[in-house]
Order: structure tokens, then sequence, then C-alpha cells
């Protein structure tokens, strides 16, 4: 009997973590392509905020969690034009830029919900879907096909996206803009182009990681629903060394801890539930220490490109 | 060749009163502009904007309350920005204002609580020092993570902000947590009430003004001298001009963006403390109020100048206390505040580029007026 509960324990745990990893797989995977670009975006976190809010809204008027999906993806493609336009065309320190950016998408969302919703509304979001045959496992068919389908594309944009940084000329060009933009433009890139291309198809991913947390997720909105989701996303492309399976296994590797926190919060074991939700953060903060110098950044980060300039 | 250069510097000193104006014409820019597509914003709510901004202004500056509160608002922001500047100015990135405000908070209600019966005159610097040094290590620890081992200051001050919640959330539902509400059965996630010596004098009685709002002021003016008139505030600025150029020159790098990061964090600290001992009189949750992120817009609308962030603190601190009153007056929620904060920052950021390009322009007018006198 009790090698029964253990056994649904750590299989709640394990299906909770891969709930948990979809948020941050798109949000942190979107970020790498701005990162790779040369582009540091931290406004992730507003801009999944917006997202969030326009594909529930749209959720709640419309029923359709595809047109609820199809808000958050334009929303997350304003953003990006936004913050490309600052941080590529004005070019402007980018770091504070994204604080901007996410300062605008946590006030503009907080009071379109207060004006446009007000209370706090449930919906019923994107459904799990039981992957034929693969579902039908015992253990391994509950912990990883059981899931909605925003589940699924968040795994499935890991190999995706490896694809098109290491084998298309799009990521070769996006990988090239952000370590040597110079050289870059001199074989007739356009370096500005690339980089609008990276940071709103970035800004896009964040979009949908909102909308996989308000309708999908947790099918509800509040205000600050990410409470800083979008952040710990930009720290584990840092931790994944701005590959996508690296931050595969950062994403898996916090949203475990994340879901070991929550199950020991149910389970009612003895520890203060403020010092379980701490861990994550001083992991992150671990992570990042003991992560950040087996690779090199991309070598333009952070650095507003010029021409003629040295 | 080289006394033509020197004159040119000379030229391009003569003109510094001209862009210290183009400088915050920038800004005042970028705010007006931000202040319009939150008009539009307030049309699409279907309020009256020209309504909403009256009610905005008459909050903020209308009568000796809203004046007040403008001023109680700004001395945080104040304190906050003080110490954006010295990181900003040292290329160093603090986001952690919020988690350092809040450690601050907490060790500036420790310590009176703890020594209750010690005079005013001796509680009210140490606690102050007291939530300096608290801040202060909230920015040391980011700061020897980003010198020691190149960890990403804007990251880890983020998680250390996140931290700091936590902490502070089971400290007050613990050890910190006030008596009174524990025998009453209400369990008020709040602390007990400071002694009274420890409480920051009233200015104006009746209102909540504090001699917070002198303090800040005294540690701008400090700031100020500190970056521009010292060694170690030269070295802080050249580090963040041209970290490259200071390290050949001799500068330890790495030590001056941790000594930065951890002077930042002291000032935010102070600003913790200061809520405590002027305004809340004790420490509860929601102490922050978003200050730690709004003190970093004051500081760049200030132009990263400690006593620029006067100004722009106080400008800041009335928009907060307008949003307030317009929320009451008109039934906007004040997050609209909070939105056009984030636009001000994107425009006055996006708008050095401006600011640059003038410099450049002028200093080769500057140059080629010169050359013909020659």
């Amino acid at each position: 009997m009790n090698e029964v509960f253990q056994l649904c324990v750590v299989v709640g745990i394990l299906t909770s973590a891969i709930r948990l990893a979809t948020p941050y797989l798109y949000a942190a995977i979107g970020e790498a392509f701005s990162q790779r670009s040369g582009v540091l975006n931290l406004g992730v976190d507003g801009v999944m905020l917006i997202s969030a809010f326009a594909s529930f809204y749209v959720l709640l008027n419309t029923g359709s969690v595809w047109l609820g999906l199809l808000a958050a993806i334009l929303v997350g493609l304003l953003m990006g034009l936004l913050m490309s336009f600052i941080s590529i065309t004005l070019k402007a320190e980018q770091g504070i830029s994204g604080i901007g950016l996410y300062m605008f998408g946590l006030g503009l969302s907080s009071l379109l919900f207060k004006t446009m919703i007000g209370t706090v509304k449930t919906v019923t979001g994107f459904q799990p879907v039981k992957v034929p045959l693969l579902g039908d496992i015992p253990v391994i068919g509950e912990i990883f096909f059981h899931h909605s389908l925003l589940v699924y594309g968040a795994f499935l944009l890991v190999p995706l996206a490896w694809w098109i940084m290491e084998k298309t000329t799009w990521g070769l060009r996006i990988k090239s803009v952000g370590q040597n933009p110079a050289a870059a433009d001199s074989l007739g890139v356009n370096v500005d182009r690339v980089r609008y291309f990276s940071v709103c198809l970035g800004s896009i991913l964040a979009g949908i990681a909102g909308a996989s947390l308000s309708i999908s997720l947790l099918n509800l909105f509040q205000e600050n629903l990410t409470a800083g989701m979008g952040f710990i996303a930009v720290a584990l492309v840092y931790f994944g060394g701005w590959k996508p399976v690296g931050i595969l296994w950062g994403a898996l590797l916090f949203s475990t801890v994340n879901a070991f926190q929550l199950w020991m919060q149910v389970l009612g074991v003895n520890i203060p539930s403020d010092v379980a939700i701490m861990l994550p953060y001083i992991l992150t903060i671990a992570a990042l220490a003991f992560a950040i110098n087996r690779v090199r950044a991309p070598a333009a980060l952070n650095k507003p490109f010029e021409r003629g300039e040295s | 060749m080289t006394p033509r250069k020197d004159e040119k510097v000379v030229r391009a000193k003569r003109l510094d009163f001209s862009s210290l104006f183009f400088n915050s014409l920038l800004p005042l820019a970028g705010m007006l502009l931000a202040l319009l597509i939150g008009a539009i914003m307030l049309l699409f709510l279907k309020v009256n904007p020209l309504t909403a901004y009256a009610q905005l202004i008459n909050g903020a500056f209308g009568n000796v309350s809203g004046l007040t509160q403008t001023l109680v608002k700004a001395t945080p922001l104040l304190l906050v920005g003080l110490g954006i500047c010295i990181a900003f100015r040292a290329s160093v990135i603090n986001i952690g204002g919020e988690g350092q405000i809040i450690v601050g908070a907490l060790a500036a209600t420790w310590f009176p609580l703890t020594f209750r019966t010690w005079p005013g005159w001796a509680l009210i610097p140490c606690t102050l020092l007291v939530g300096f040094l608290a801040g202060a290590i909230w920015g040391f620890i980011p700061g020897i993570l980003k010198a020691r081992l190149r960890v990403n200051e804007i990251l880890s001050t983020v998680m250390m902000n996140a931290v700091a919640l936590q902490l502070m959330n089971l400290l007050v539902r613990s050890v910190l947590m006030d008596p009174a509400g524990i025998t009453s059965g209400t369990y008020l996630a709040q602390s007990e009430r400071l002694p009274e010596q420890a409480w920051l004098t009233r200015l104006v009685p009746q209102t909540l003004l504090h001699t917070g709002l002198l303090i800040a002021i005294a540690l701008a003016v400090i700031v100020f001298i500190f970056l521009w008139r010292t060694t170690i505030g030269y070295r802080i600025r050249a580090v963040g001009f041209n970290s490259e150029a200071a390290r050949y020159s001799g500068i330890n790098v790495p030590f001056y963006q941790a000594l930065s990061l951890t002077l930042a964090g002291g000032f935010s600290g102070i600003a913790g403390a200061i809520e405590v001992m002027g305004v809340q009189h004790r420490l509860l949750e929601g102490i922050t109020s978003g200050y730690g992120f709004s003190g970093i817009v004051a500081a760049l609308f200030g132009g990263l100048h400690p006593l620029g962030t006067i100004p722009a603190s106080i400008l800041f601190g009335a928009l907060l206390v307008g949003g307030d009153k317009m929320q009451r007056a008109v039934q906007v929620p004040n997050s609209l505040i909070d939105a056009i904060l984030g636009l001000v920052v994107l425009f006055v950021v996006g708008s050095a580029l401006w600011s640059r390009r003038w410099a450049a322009r002028r200093q080769m007018t500057a140059a080629r007026s010169q050359e013909e006198q020659a």
C-alpha cells in the first residue's frame, strides 16, 4: 500500500514537472533566438503577462482556444516590434529597455484586467489529449502522454529550434549577427532585419508561453499571473548555454524542483512554504554561478550595431 | 595638432549649458509622449483624458495633503534612484531594488524592536545604518557573483528579489509577527509597532511628511560629491564609461562593479528603513510599493545624476499620488500609472540616440569652425 502511494507521489511530481516546464520552454527558447542574434530582451515577463491576458480575454468572449492562442501570438508580435524598435532602430541600452517593456506589460495587463474583467474567473482552456498507444503505457504514459496540445508543442519546439539554429541558413544568419555583426554586415546580411526577426520570434514564443499559463495550465487570469517566470526564462537561457537542449534540461530541473515543492506542501511536509518557494530561486542563482563559465555568450549580446563602428 | 585638440575641449565645455538643456528636454518629451499614449488608453476606457489628468494634477499638487504625499513618495524613489545612479554609472544594471528595500525594512524593523530601550538619538542613526547594511549585503551577493564568477547581475538581482520577498513573508508570519495579533487571534501579517523614539519626526503636523526627505536630499548631495569629486567615484564612472580602458589604466574593474552594486543595495536598504521608520512605523506586506522599479525610472529620468534625480523623484512621486487620486475620482485603476512609467523608460532610453547624435554633431561643427579659423 505504502509503495503504491509513493509511486503515486512520484508520478504526480513528474507529471506536474512536465506541465510546469511548458511556459519556461516557450519563453526561454524564444529568448534564446533573441539573444543569439545579439538582443537581450528582459521584457519577456511583460510580454507573457499581456499575452496571457489577451488569450484569456478572447477565450472568455469567443469560447475558442485557437482564437485565444492567435491573440497571444499577435500581442507577442506587437510587443516584439516595440522592443525591436527601441533596442535595434533606436539602439537603446537593452537591459533597461527590457525593464521598461516589463513595467509596461505588467501595468497594462493589470489595467485591462481590472477594467475589462474585474474578478478572477476560470475558463475551459486546452484540454489534455491522450496520445494513442503511447498514452496507454502504464506510468510512463501517464507522466508524458496525457497533456494538452500546448505542452506537447513546447517539447516539440526543442528539436525544431535546434534544427533552425544549426541546420538552416536563417539560423546561421541569426548566430552570425549575434557573434560578429560587422562581418555579417560586410557579407551582405541585413543585421537589423535579422535582429528584428529574432526578437519578434522570441516575443511571439513568449506570448505563447503566457497563453500556456492562462488558457492551458491554470485556465485563469489574475494580476501579475506570471510572478516573474519570464525572468527565470531569461536565466534559463544562460543556464542552457544558449542551446535548446541545454534549455530543456534547465527547464526540467527547475520545474521538477518546483513540482517537488508544490507536492511537499500538498503532502503537508513540515517546512514553511516560504522556504519551499524560495528554493527554486536560490537554485537558479547557484545554477547561474556554476553554469556561466562553461559556455561563452554571443559576442555581440547587449551591443547595438552601428555601421562604421570598429 | 595638440593645441587644437585642447581648444576643442574648451569649446565643448562652453556649450555645456545648452547640452544640459537638451538632455533634460528629451526625457520631458518622452514623458509627454507616454502621457499622450496614456490619454489614448483612457479614451479606449471611455474616460475623458482631460478630466482624468486634471484629477491627477489636482491630487498631487492641489492641496497640502497631496503635496506632502508627493514628497513622501518621492523620498524612497530618490534613495533607490541614488543607488541606481551609482550602479548604472558603473554599467551595472541593478534590478534588485525591491529585494534590497525589503531586507532594509526587515533589518530596520528588527533592530528597534530588539533595542527598544535606546534613546532616539542613538536608535535612529543605528537603525538607518542597519538598514543600509542589510541592503548592502543584498547588493553585495550579486556583486561578488558578478566579480568572481561573471554571473549576470540582472538575473541574480531579480532572483534575490524573489528570495527577499519570501524571507519577509516567512519572518512577518513567525518571529516578527505582532504579538497583539497573535493574542487577539487576527494573525495579521505585520510586525509590532516600532517604539516611538525610532519614528522619524513629522515635518508638517497632521501629514505624513517626515525628516526622511531631508536625509534623502542630503544623501543626494553626498552621492554627487562621491561620484564627481572622489577617486573611488571617478573609478566607478571610468569602469562604466569604458571598462576596457579602465582595465588598461590599472583599475580593478570587477572590484568597482561589485562595490557599486553593494552601495546601490545599501541605498535601497535605507529606502526600506525610512519607509518603516517614517511612514508605516511597522513592517507589513507590500512595503516596497514597487519603488525598486519606479526608482529606476526616476534615476534614468534624472539623467543618472544624483541632483537631477531629486526633481525626477518628485515628478514620479506626484505621478503615483495623482494616480491614486485619479483612481478614486474617475475609477481608472492606478495600474495605468505603471504602464505609463514603463513607456517613460522605453522612450527615455530610446531617445538617448538623439542625445548622442546631437553631441557628436556639435563636436563636429565645433571642430570645423576651429579649422576654418586656423
